[in-house]
């Protein structure tokens, strides 16, 4: 349970971990490290490596080479009291679909070893929680697809891990089911949980990771804060300048129209730039930084990664 | 060990038995034909049939008539030889094919167990829990074994009864059942069901359906059906002796499978082939 495990920092290392599946590189070295309570977003396609290091990460594979630690024990050699502390959702739900909500949580909190005398109280408290109360002697069978979702979270977060692991948790989903998980993300990173979120939904979780790593073909191509992704990509800053009539000669950027978009090296050549405009005899009616989406620059660093060494 | 994870997992395994109606309607259906209905049609045929239309193999009776037990043989012995045929019938040649419940039983809770669980694509979860390798397949295997073993001895006392009530009108006494019952039932019942189980975790792992695990490890009923057909013709008789042999050739052959079911139940290689 999460009161027996000291607490540690960083909850999650991995130090070049290597993983080939019938000679075919799965992970191929990678490297990370997810601070305690942060979520920590892996970013990347499908097949890309990161249901192999969530499962290298739960010691249910072994590397082939490499080194890792979660919440300080070692995967490989404590590979159950390593699952005793994290909580999993699975890509699929993976639920007993024959069986009741109730029947789900209970063996699974057995399992975890939920004491028989709390067990019930804390899958009320849980289901309560998921909004699933009303459904508890239903088959999960029968549930929607979002509910079923929120029964896997359910399940996951039961004996409260410290840390979760949350495969693609709104692939598949409608918006508004998507975004009731997302809300839920975020709750449980208020609530002090490490979460390790892997998804190819950048915008989603560009909302709610406060870290990054970009997973292609099992090579982290970047990791870091949004910001930090930013500078990789961009030397400096991009900015839009909108003028009112013809953009002065003498100004450095790409022109379109009444428009100009310019990269400058800190926010107070941003001032520089608008005083430059004036002086020249531009009237400019906006000023706007143009910030990347993490999609862009997902997408930038994929392009260079196919230049190997340019992002080592 | 962790028992309670154990018996979580047999409980649980057997909740999704009794959802599943593939499994649980043979699970009945097969002990209720072998011990009601086959037993019952045997005993009860001579009475139904002209003496003169039954080809009746004196050899094999009389073959039989020496080597079972004495009181069975003097029960016997006096009677018209189309009910000396079926008493024997019922007492001794279909002692194996009685095998075939829990080897049957155990085959068919084990492939949902096993390939059911990856089929319904719920191994995956179970594998992120902290039971250990040997929890997990302990308890999927007792969930197997156990109603196998219980089936089988609930089916025994109900074929004990069918026997004794339909030949009380012809010997007038529960003679059944004769000593070579016992070891087969409390023996070689447990290490049929073990064995059946067995090759099902094994073959499980190689395939991907319920479907495909039950009846490629039903192969296993070839075991059965070779003793049926040795008693059948006469080439064996299955004494105490030799059932309690044939009951330690079982235990041998199980302890090899689970060594074979340990090392391909581990987590490393179920989540590599899901």
């Amino acid at each position: 349970m999460a009161d027996t495990i000291p607490f540690t920092e960083p909850a999650i290392m991995a130090r070049e971990l290597r993983r080939s599946f019938d000679g075919r590189p799965a992970v191929a070295g990678i490297s990370l490290e997810v601070r305690s309570g942060e979520v920590f977003g892996i970013l990347g396609p499908n097949g890309s490596g990161k249901t192999t290091t969530v499962r290298l990460l739960n010691g249910l594979i072994s590397p082939d080479a490499g080194e890792m630690r979660v919440l300080g024990l070692d995967p490989v050699t404590q590979g159950d009291q390593v699952r005793r502390h994290t909580g999993v959702l699975t890509e699929s739900p993976s639920l007993n679909e024959g069986l009741s909500v109730y029947d789900n949580l209970e063996f699974y909190g057995t399992l975890y070893g939920i004491p028989a005398a709390t067990l019930p109280a804390r899958i009320k408290s849980v289901l309560e929680r998921m909004g699933l109360t009303s459904r508890m002697l239903d088959k999960a069978g029968g549930l929607s697809k979002g509910m079923k979702q929120r029964l896997a979270i359910a399940r996951a977060i039961l004996h409260e891990p410290p840390v979760l692991f949350l495969d693609e948790p709104t692939s598949g989903l409608d918006p508004e089911a998507a975004e009731q998980i997302n809300a839920l993300i975020l709750d449980l990173k208020r609530q002090g949980h490490t979460v390790f979120l892997c998804t190819h939904r950048l915008t989603e979780a560009e909302r709610v990771c406060d870290r990054f790593a970009f997973f292609s073909q099992g090579r982290i191509l970047a990791t870091g804060t949004k910001a930090e992704l930013e500078r990789q990509i961009d030397g400096g800053l991009r900015v839009e300048l909108e003028f009112a009539g013809e953009i002065p000669e003498g100004l450095v950027g790409t022109r379109e129209e009444q428009m100009l978009q310019a990269t400058v090296d800190t926010r107070d050549a941003i001032a520089d730039l608008v005083a430059a405009a004036v002086t020249a005899g531009g009237r400019v009616v906006r000023v706007s930084p143009l910030i990347p989406s993490l999609e862009d620059i997902y997408f930038t660093l994929q392009n260079r990664s196919e230049a190997p060494h340019e992002l080592a | 060990m962790n028992w309670r994870s154990i018996w979580a997992i047999a409980r649980k395994d057997l909740k999704e038995v009794f959802a599943n109606r593939a499994v649980w309607a043979p699970v009945i259906l097969l002990p209720l034909i072998l011990v009601v209905a086959l037993p019952a049609l045997l005993i009860l045929m001579p009475s139904m049939v002209p003496q003169q239309q039954m080809n009746i193999p004196a050899d094999l009776v009389a073959k039989l008539l020496v080597q079972v037990p004495k009181g069975l043989a003097e029960l016997i012995a006096p009677l018209p030889p189309t009910q000396q045929v079926s008493l024997l019938m019922v007492s001794t040649v279909f002692a194996p094919m009685l095998l075939t419940i829990p080897l049957m039983i155990a085959s068919l809770i084990g492939a949902n167990s096993f390939a059911g669980e990856k089929e319904r694509k719920t191994l995956e979860a179970l594998l992120y829990t902290p039971a250990t390798d040997g929890e997990l397949l302990l308890g999927k295997m007792l969930a197997a074994v156990i109603p196998a073993v219980l089936l089988s001895w609930v089916s025994f006392v109900l074929y004990a009864v069918v026997v004794n009530a339909a030949s009380w009108p012809i010997v007038r006494q529960v003679w059944f059942p004769t000593p070579t019952w016992w070891p087969l039932m409390l023996w070689v019942t447990p290490a049929i069901a073990v064995l059946g189980l067995g090759l099902t975790v094994i073959v499980s792992s190689k395939v991907n359906t319920f479907m495909e695990a039950n009846q490629l490890s039903g192969v296993s009923v070839i075991v059965v059906v070779a003793l049926v057909v040795s008693q059948v013709s006469g080439a064996l008789y299955l004494g105490t002796g030799l059932i309690i042999l044939l009951g330690a050739v079982v235990w041998a052959l199980d302890i090899g499978l689970i060594a074979v079911a340990i090392k391909t139940f581990s987590r490393s290689s179920l989540i590599t082939r899901m």
